[in-house]
């Protein structure tokens, strides 16, 4: 039981607002410790774990291409064609994004999403674009809200598509799992049954991007400018 | 035959030339901790193979030092003004878009044409690493379409990349960090722990209490891992398969596909997961703003979730 002091650590330090890096290192080492391990087990378990999963850090690979192209202008080329679309709001752009990114991610597309490679460069801006197009520049308030949505469309389109095919990580991961405990089950049958979940999300997601821009319809009264004769 | 070791040392060159720009850059006063910070990071894909796990594991630490502790700076390095990237939208209009489109298609086309090409035999590229191995490629052919297009200084490249890492910061090694938190987790077998502990203290003598305790301790637990990964054989071990498979009858598939979509909720609501602090640290956005705009959503999932798998799982 003593091995749990490690998931006392994780969130006691961050509720404490450490620096995560540091919380998730000090909650290895007291879970090896109070686990029984030494300090050379403990340390040498963490570096090949990590070395084994560097393949996760390959997706900063694109930053070069998309710092290059950001210092060409491509956020601005982003708004600029949203611009020419005069229905375009940022709850139905979002919606779009949501809907092309959960099924992608259903067909095993994962990569073609994601923060760095099209949130950042592409789906952020043009949101914001949207907004500028009805009401004029957001203020920052707006601005942050329509980014971190934006994020959320991506992050609730893959993560509720992504299980939806069968050859994805996460549904080898749930057959190898119920093997380990004696159960066989099929990679087509446990993807099938996401679908439900995945359906749900989309809709309850979506409801929520447009219901977004209803509040974003409503005056802001945080950052809108001062009266002039008060 | 190809491996995802040619993708780490492509790797290992950018962050390399980051750390180089990094120490040149006088501006920032935390020049020393950015180099040291991303030259570890170089080394680890240069040579991680090499350092043995427990080189390694002194690689991580120092990393964590630096980059918890220490602090990395953000650096300005030069880069065009918001006139000149407007002026220079202009100019070049949607063509823009081919060098970030070419990524996902030479990841897309090679993963399917890879998989099919074999040399005496073997395999050209490791089919378990080849979606991967494809991006990186498709990295390189967006570099050159760039270069050729754009004609950018030679040093705009990497501090370009320097310019972005710089804000991702710390945050780039968290997700491998979780991985390795589950690993010693493990070891050290908290999976059982915490499994004894559920069965000592809640009462799950209804078909509903375990579907419940299982998808809420899959939330929670994926909360504190950052990952739902870590959190599904832990909890699939200590409460799914004993009480939802075995003493109520329940479908194994069944309970795993929605059990991971439950924990995919608590990713949506977590500071500890990359996806949401990728995002904060991308788009420059206070801490916790891409947790408020998900947390709604994944409540609503999540209870979405029990009821689900309450009305399916005995029933299949």
């Amino acid at each position: 039981m003593l091995s749990l002091l490690g998931i006392l650590v994780v969130v006691v330090g961050l509720a404490a607002r450490f620096n995560p890096i540091v919380v998730v290192t000090a909650a290895a080492i007291v879970t090896g410790l109070a686990g029984g391990l030494d300090l050379v087990t403990i340390v040498s378990t963490f570096g090949k774990a990590f070395n084994d999963s560097r393949y996760i850090s390959l997706v900063f690979l694109v930053l070069p291409v998309i710092g290059l192209l950001e210092r060409y202008g491509l956020q601005a080329r982003a708004r600029t064609l949203i611009g020419q679309l005069r229905s375009a709001t940022v709850g139905r752009l979002l919606l779009a994004y949501l809907f092309i990114r959960q099924v992608t991610a259903a067909l095993g597309l994962l990569s073609l999403g994601g923060h760095p490679q099209m949130v950042r460069p592409l789906i952020a801006p043009m949101a914001e674009g949207a907004e500028e197009n009805l009401r004029g520049p957001p203020g920052d308030k707006r601005r942050q809200l329509i980014r971190a949505f934006s994020a959320s469309a991506d992050n609730v389109g893959a993560f509720f598509g992504e299980d939806i095919f069968i050859a994805f990580g996460s549904v080898l991961l749930i057959q190898a799992v119920l093997e380990q405990n004696g159960l066989i089950a099929a990679p087509l049958h446990i993807s099938l049954w996401a679908i439900p979940t995945a359906i749900l999300a989309f809709v309850v997601h979506g409801v929520r991007l447009l219901l977004l821009d209803r509040s974003l319809a409503r005056p802001d009264k945080t950052s809108a400018a001062p009266e002039p004769d008060q | 035959m190809i491996r995802v070791e040619a993708a780490y040392v492509l790797a290992g060159l950018i962050f390399g030339a980051i750390a180089v720009f990094s120490a040149r850059d006088s501006g920032n006063p935390k020049r020393w901790n950015n180099t040291a910070f991303w030259g570890l990071f170089a080394l680890s894909f240069l040579a991680g193979g090499r350092l043995g796990n427990f080189g390694n594991g002194l690689l991580v630490l120092a990393m964590v030092l630096i980059g918890g502790l220490g602090g990395i700076g953000l650096s300005k390095p030069a880069t065009t003004t918001p006139e000149e990237r407007e002026a220079s939208s202009l100019r070049w209009g949607s063509k823009l878009f081919l060098p970030v489109l070419a990524i996902p298609i030479t990841a897309l086309v090679g993963t399917l044409v890879f998989k099919a090409v074999k040399i005496a035999g073997a395999p050209l590229v490791d089919p378990k690493q080849v979606t991967v191995i494809s991006m990186a490629l498709g990295v390189v052919i967006a570099l050159a379409i760039v270069m050729a297009m754009l004609r950018p200084p030679l040093s705009a490249p990497p501090q370009e990349a320097r310019r972005l890492m710089d804000t991702v910061g710390w945050a780039a090694i968290l997700p491998q960090l979780l991985a390795s938190l589950g690993a010693v987790f493990a070891l050290a077998g908290v999976g059982d722990a915490v499994g004894e502990l559920i069965h000592r203290f809640l009462p799950v003598d209804t078909p509903f209490a375990a579907v419940a305790t299982y998808c809420i301790g899959m939330a929670l637990f994926t909360m504190i891992m950052g990952n739902a990964f870590a959190a599904f054989p832990v909890l699939t071990a200590g409460v799914g398969v004993p009480l939802i498979v075995h003493r109520f009858g329940g479908d194994p598939a069944i309970m795993g596909s929605i059990g991971m979509l439950a924990g995919f909720c608590g990713t949506l609501m977590t500071p500890m997961a990359s996806h949401n602090i990728v995002p904060t640290a991308l788009l420059q956005l206070p801490g916790g703003a891409v947790i408020r705009a998900q947390t709604p959503t994944a409540l609503l999932v999540l209870t979405g979730n029990i009821l689900l798998m309450y009305l399916l799982v005995f029933r299949f």
